[in-house]
């Protein structure tokens, strides 16, 4: 079965985006780089006879995830940049929601790989047990992570083509992501804690929110942003 | 068939386009010369749908799938393969990259090399080659020659020249710096300065060396 036309084109981007990290793997490795270097530095740093590991946790786990979802997205569209190749996408016959959704699909599976790769290793370093929560705890991260990379997909566009667009994507997209880490930190805890999911139901209805309002938004104004 | 109507755009207090109008059509090459800063990009861009000018209006027959783009910016990704590139281009034309345009452009032995590893005229090949992947009935040419050899800037215009040429003529837009190179592709030449065309009509078969007199006068 042929998919649909705008489904084709953002596949086509997705891939396309996909193929070229796997080839050069220079985002990946510096996010999961990032990730354990910031897990271990808690580790050692935290006192654990003042603190509880699994109060601590899931705030470490979102910083930790949120920044390293920062250094991924600055890629998005600097690949973009290298021979002028957006002048190219932004010429040919498709949909400028397809390049946004083609992007945000990468940067998503992009993200989630980061994120399985933290993930174990916070339970490991703070010997906290998410087995038995993996599955309510999947449902948050991956509700939190489709609204800050949608947010930072958007704001990587919107920056790309100034002189200090790493800094800037830093500055512009960190109060947007401030809500869905709040959320998810708070609905991590008691997840984590052996909590059931009817106690996280409310994080869970506001994360969804925020994801299809800004997903929304985004595709509304991605064709202003990538437009000269 | 391409169509320009009294553009207008200006860059805060810079006029790039100032009131330019001109067709082009089918088996016709249009080489605009001007210096550096006098709009020809933005001229460019314009028609192919990149900027949108505050006035006039710019008209490609067939739209944005007609139109094929090759500058001193190759539009490639580095980490991809040639073969690789060219399929995904082709993707967003809803093309398969027809199967003799790699022997066409000499690439043939390069297809399964990633783009990083080619040379700059390899690279303009490439950049060729992706721009004809959908074989677009009109090409829009922005500094092609830019940062090739002599003799990579001759393969270039043999290239260029047998597209213009073939399937009953396309519609060709050429804008450079360097009269030299351009005008041998030319059926029409315009000179531009300031954003207005000061000169637009046939070469008439006048060689490279009066074209360039002529150019030297207008924009004096």
């Amino acid at each position: 079965m042929r998919l649909p036309e705008p489904l084709r084109h953002t596949w086509a981007v997705a891939s396309k985006d996909l193929l070229i990290e796997f080839r050069s793997r220079t985002a990946i490795i510096s996010a999961a780089m990032f990730v354990v270097l910031v897990l271990l530095v808690f580790t050692f740093a935290r006192d654990p006879t003042a603190v509880a590991a699994i109060d601590l946790a899931p705030s470490i786990l979102w910083v930790t995830l949120t920044f390293a979802a920062v250094l991924a997205l600055n890629r998005a569209f600097q690949l973009e940049l290298e021979n002028q190749a957006l002048d190219g996408l932004l010429l040919a016959p498709i949909g400028r929601s397809s390049i946004y959704l083609g992007k945000l699909i990468a940067n998503l599976l992009f993200v989630g790989t980061v994120e399985l790769i933290g993930v174990p290793l916070l339970a490991l370093f703070f010997n906290i047990s998410v087995w038995p929560y993996a599955a309510p705890l999947a449902l948050v991260i991956v509700l939190a992570t489709v609204g800050f990379v949608s947010v930072g997909t958007l704001f990587s566009a919107m920056t790309v083509r100034t002189r200090v667009s790493e800094l800037l994507l830093a500055v512009l997209v960190l109060p947007f992501m401030i809500p869905p880490l709040m959320w998810a930190a708070r609905a991590t805890g008691p997840l984590l804690a052996g909590r059931p999911l009817s106690d996280i139901t409310g994080w869970l209805k506001m994360l969804a929110a925020y994801d299809i309002v800004f997903v929304g938004l985004a595709l509304l104004l991605f064709p202003a942003t990538v437009n000269e | 068939m391409l169509l320009a109507e009294q553009l207008h755009h200006s860059f805060g207090a810079v006029k790039a386009l100032d009131g330019i109008s001109f067709s082009v059509r089918p088996g016709q090459t249009l080489a605009i010369f001007g210096p550096n800063g006098a709009g020809k990009t933005t001229l460019l861009k314009v028609l192919a749908g990149l900027i949108r000018p505050q006035k006039g209006r710019a008209h490609v027959e067939g739209g944005r799938r007609a139109i094929g783009w090759i500058g001193h910016q190759a539009q490639l990704y580095n980490q991809l393969t040639v073969r690789e590139n060219l399929r995904f281009w082709a993707s967003l034309y809803d093309v398969v990259p027809p199967p003799e345009l790699l022997a066409r452009l000499g690439l043939e032995e390069h297809a399964d090399r990633p783009v990083r590893a080619l040379s700059r005229g390899l690279v303009q090949r490439v950049a060729i080659a992706r721009a004809l992947v959908h074989d677009p009935a009109v090409l829009l040419l922005d500094e092609p020659f830019t940062g090739l050899d002599r003799t990579a800037a001759e393969t270039l215009g043999r290239l260029l020249a047998q597209h213009a040429d073939a399937g009953g003529g396309r519609a060709t837009v050429l804008v450079t710096h360097n009269v030299e190179e351009g005008t041998g592709l030319a059926t029409d030449v315009a000179f531009m300065r300031a954003g207005r065309f000061v000169h637009f009509g046939p070469r008439a078969g006048r060689g490279a060396q009066q074209v360039s007199e002529e150019y030297r006068n207008a924009i004096a």
